[in-house]
């Protein structure tokens, strides 16, 4: 059989193509999955104490022991959805809730824990998204698992409930705090 | 119960797809006509049950059955029900559903519309076709399902459809876009078939071409409604940006033109037929690629598309079994043909010739400016930079003005040799005219003549000039694809004039207006009433009042609007416009920077909408030439050839 050479150019253009778009996916994928921060310390943030709403608080307020945190707002109907779970789990584990307040009216967010109750040790609030950027956040809710050291080891997308807290948050939480004793 | 059925008729869909690829391949290969016979049957049941899954998500949409989860992050109990039925494709896996009810129903028509082919042509064309919508149909169920379900946790209200696609130009403008993408499927499976049968010929050109220019046609309008829909939804009058969403359109596109055209060298004069043949496997390629970039999130922004790793790599693959192999089949086969090179240089070939160069280039050059971005972070390890219009443009232009200089001449040219310059010397006197024409109408239209914005304008007069002569000139009855080339050629033509008029002339001015201010702009008075809180089905808006007077006559009062979609989380512009044929008054409400004031930004647009009539008017003579007696006389012809065979 006779081929020409010149045939082939097209396929070898776009095999080289694949290879870098092979590359350009792996890379942009390290910074889109949900693992981006894991392992990695809290980002530093300066932000107002939601019930103050003076106070300053920031990234060490939070380090110390193992706690979760969580990204919500009055906005988000999810978050009315996993609260009943947030609230079982301040109640009923021994770990801390954190909470930043997302992109959110201060006063309307006051309202919201005093009608749900506040399951948090405290909130900041985070009306310009700022801190939330940082972590990355898709949107609300969001939960992260922090260790004593303040290093984040889990991400949890979505509302939070039953079987997500026994399968896939409290195994870690467990974990980390036998590592503390 | 329905969203299981949807599931369920996926699956029958893929098994009955996979039976399609395997069947009238084997019909081929056995030269048995029962098995080759099977194609028709098998894709009319891929696009009943790809129906009844489509209409199995409307349902799960309409009943806002937020157990379902891809409803549940893209429909609220608020939307408006047009927008219900529009979510299906506001998002990935839905839109994926669409694109594959899509490819199922082209499937179908060569299906049926295939008189004029030969039975084991169409068997393998439809091979093919199966083995794409085998394709998308695995992507559909293991990587990108819709009807997943998030039980027994199901929040009781949906995260509401992304604002920005709370619009008219987004129910219609993605199914149009993927009739064209998908549409390119046919000439590409036309192509794989016949370099698999060794019969590059004339006919398998005269196939193409209706399936061709439909499918270019709908790319067409696609394009033209995106473009329309980000001038008045984004909210600062812009008309094409360069981001890669319209890119990845935008290079089908040109290759499909170029496509349209060799097409017609290939059947008239067996030229070219080689590179028709590669041209329509890049068409379909590219298509692919543009569903790889907007999908996959390789150069999309992070947070536009959450992005699940199995697709991109699914997809990836996808990709290089496909445009890979059929390359691979081209290297191998696209040797077939021996062209007979038998025409001057100033002849209809090497006119469409350099066409092909001059868009293939242009492509080439988009593709390259938009992987770049991406080529520079793996080469830098990690650093971002963005290529933006000042490229685009820069590369853009120059390529397009070239390629308008050639089709001036287009209409009068011949197959085999043009004597160009009896043509050019017969209208000597009236091209001096039309350039003269255009000098002083532009001096008319404002005060500044610019260079290049003039030079773009002739050459759109002449084009349009040599048309309407070509058209007066004309002994013969018009053909279907004589009038769908001067429509199209018209429609170019007058596309060029709303860029360059717009581009050049349009005015604007971001001001801060109290109630009760006024500012004057290109003769048009605006004066600021305030802004008021409105209350939509799903949001809250400020609205502002402005009445626009022109010699102290009123105009039009607009009331533009800031959309506050609660669910959502979303701020949208919503743009007010005065429309006229010649120009477009556009008011988008800024910030609020004061106790009453607001940020406005005012434009004057002229011949804006000519941009968007041009497209429309491209699609429709490309619409127009598939009635073209030439396709259907075949058919007949064919078919009485067929009785007589069957009564012998």
């Amino acid at each position: 059989m006779s081929f020409q050479k010149s045939l082939f150019i097209p396929l070898a253009a776009f095999l080289s193509m694949t290879i870098f778009l092979g590359f350009g996916f792996q890379l942009e994928n390290a910074k889109v999955l949900p693992s981006a921060l894991i392992d990695k310390p809290l980002p530093n943030f300066q932000l107002r104490d939601l019930q103050s709403g003076q106070m300053l608080r920031s990234a060490s307020d939070l380090i110390g022991e193992v706690a979760l945190i969580n990204v919500w707002g009055t906005w988000c109907p999810n978050c009315v959805i996993e609260h009943p779970e947030l609230l079982k789990i301040s109640r009923e584990q021994n770990v801390k809730i954190f909470g930043i307040n997302y992109r959110d009216n201060d006063d309307e967010a006051k309202t919201w824990l005093r009608k749900y109750k506040d399951p948090y040790v405290f909130s900041v609030s985070d009306d310009q998204g700022t801190l939330a950027i940082d972590l990355g956040v898709y949107g609300a809710p969001e939960t992260f698992v922090i260790d004593k050291n303040g290093v984040i080891r889990k991400r949890h997308v979505g509302p939070l409930n039953a079987k997500v807290w026994e399968e896939e948050l409290k195994p870690i939480v467990d974990h980390l705090k036998g590592l503390e004793e | 119960m329905i969203p299981e059925l949807g599931n369920f008729s996926l699956m029958l869909a893929l098994a009955l797809s996979l039976g399609l690829t395997i069947f009238p391949a084997l019909g081929v290969r056995s030269k048995n006509m029962v098995f080759m016979r099977t194609g028709s049957s098998l894709a009319l049941g891929v696009f009943l049950f790809m129906l009844v899954s489509f209409f199995c998500l409307l349902y799960a949409f309409v009943n806002d059955d937020f157990t379902v989860t891809y409803v549940a992050n893209n429909s609220n109990t608020a939307l408006p029900l047009p927008y219900k039925i529009s979510a299906i494709w506001g998002a990935h896996e839905g839109s994926f559903l669409l694109w594959t009810l899509i490819m199922s129903g082209w499937t179908l028509a060569v299906a049926v519309f295939n008189r004029s082919l030969t039975t084991d042509i169409t068997a393998r064309v439809l091979a093919v076709l199966g083995g794409l919508n085998v394709g998308f149909l695995a992507f559909l169920l293991f990587a990108s399902n819709p009807f997943e379900r998030s039980l027994p946790f199901h929040p009781q209200d949906g995260a509401d459809l992304n604002p920005l696609l709370q619009d008219f130009g987004l129910i219609v403008h993605p199914p149009m876009l993927y009739m064209g993408y998908v549409g390119f499927a046919v000439p590409f499976a036309l192509a794989i078939a016949t370099l698999t049968a060794g019969r590059l010929d004339s006919a398998w050109a005269r196939w193409s071409r209706p399936w061709t220019n439909a499918a270019w046609a709908f790319l067409t309008i696609g394009i033209t409604l995106g473009s329309w829909w980000a001038y008045y939804e984004l909210g600062w009058g812009g008309w094409w940006f360069w981001d890669a969403v319209e890119n990845a359109s935008f290079m089908p596109w040109l290759v499909g033109t170029a496509l349209v055209h060799s097409l017609a060298a290939s059947e008239k004069r067996g030229v070219f037929k080689s590179w028709t043949v590669l041209l329509a496997i890049a068409a379909f390629s590219l298509s692919l690629l543009g569903a790889f970039l907007v999908r996959s999130g390789v150069l999309t922004s992070v947070h536009a598309f959450a992005v699940d790793p199995l697709r991109g790599v699914f997809i990836l693959v996808f990709l290089i079994l496909v445009v890979g192999g059929s390359l691979f089949l081209y290297a191998f086969r696209g040797g077939l043909s021996k062209n007979r090179a038998n025409f001057s240089w100033q002849s209809r070939e090497a006119f469409i010739l350099s066409n092909n160069l001059l868009l293939v280039v242009s492509a080439a050059a988009i593709l390259i400016g938009t992987l770049y971005p991406l080529f520079y972070e793996v080469v830098s390890g990690g650093a971002k930079i963005s290529v933006g219009p000042p490229y685009f443009n820069a590369v853009f232009v120059p390529l397009m003005g070239v390629l308008f200089l050639f089709m001036i001449f287009s209409p009068f040219s011949k197959w085999g040799d043009t004597n160009l310059r009896l043509v050019l010397s017969e209208n000597k006197w009236w091209i001096l005219s039309v350039i003269i024409g255009v000098v002083i109408t532009s001096f008319f239209l404002g005060d500044n003549v610019f260079f290049k914005g003039l030079l773009l304008k002739f050459l759109a007069a002449l084009i349009l000039f040599f048309l309407f002569k070509n058209l007066l000139q004309r002994k013969t009855k018009l053909s279907a694809s004589y009038t769908g080339m001067f429509l199209a050629h018209s429609g170019i033509a007058v596309a060029i004039l709303g860029v360059v008029v717009t581009t050049y002339y349009s005015e604007g001015k971001d001001v801060r207006m109290e109630p009760g201010d006024k500012l004057d702009l290109s003769g048009y008075q605006f004066e600021f009433f305030g802004v008021e809180k409105v209350r939509g089905p799903n949001y809250l808006a400020d609205q502002g009042e402005i009445l626009i007077t022109r010699d102290g006559k009123k105009v039009a009062i607009l009331r533009p609007e800031k959309r506050f979609y609660p669910v959502a989380q979303d701020v949208m512009t919503e743009a007010a416009m005065h429309v006229t044929p010649f120009r477009d008054l556009y008011i988008a409400l800024g910030e609020p920077v004061g106790e009453k004031a607001w940020a406005v930004r005012v434009n004057v647009k002229p011949f804006v909408r000519w941009i968007w009539f041009g497209g429309l008017l491209i699609a429709l003579g490309s619409f127009i030439t598939l009635f073209d007696g030439r396709y259907r006389a075949i058919k007949e012809k064919k078919a009485r050839l067929f009785s007589a065979e069957v009564a012998t």
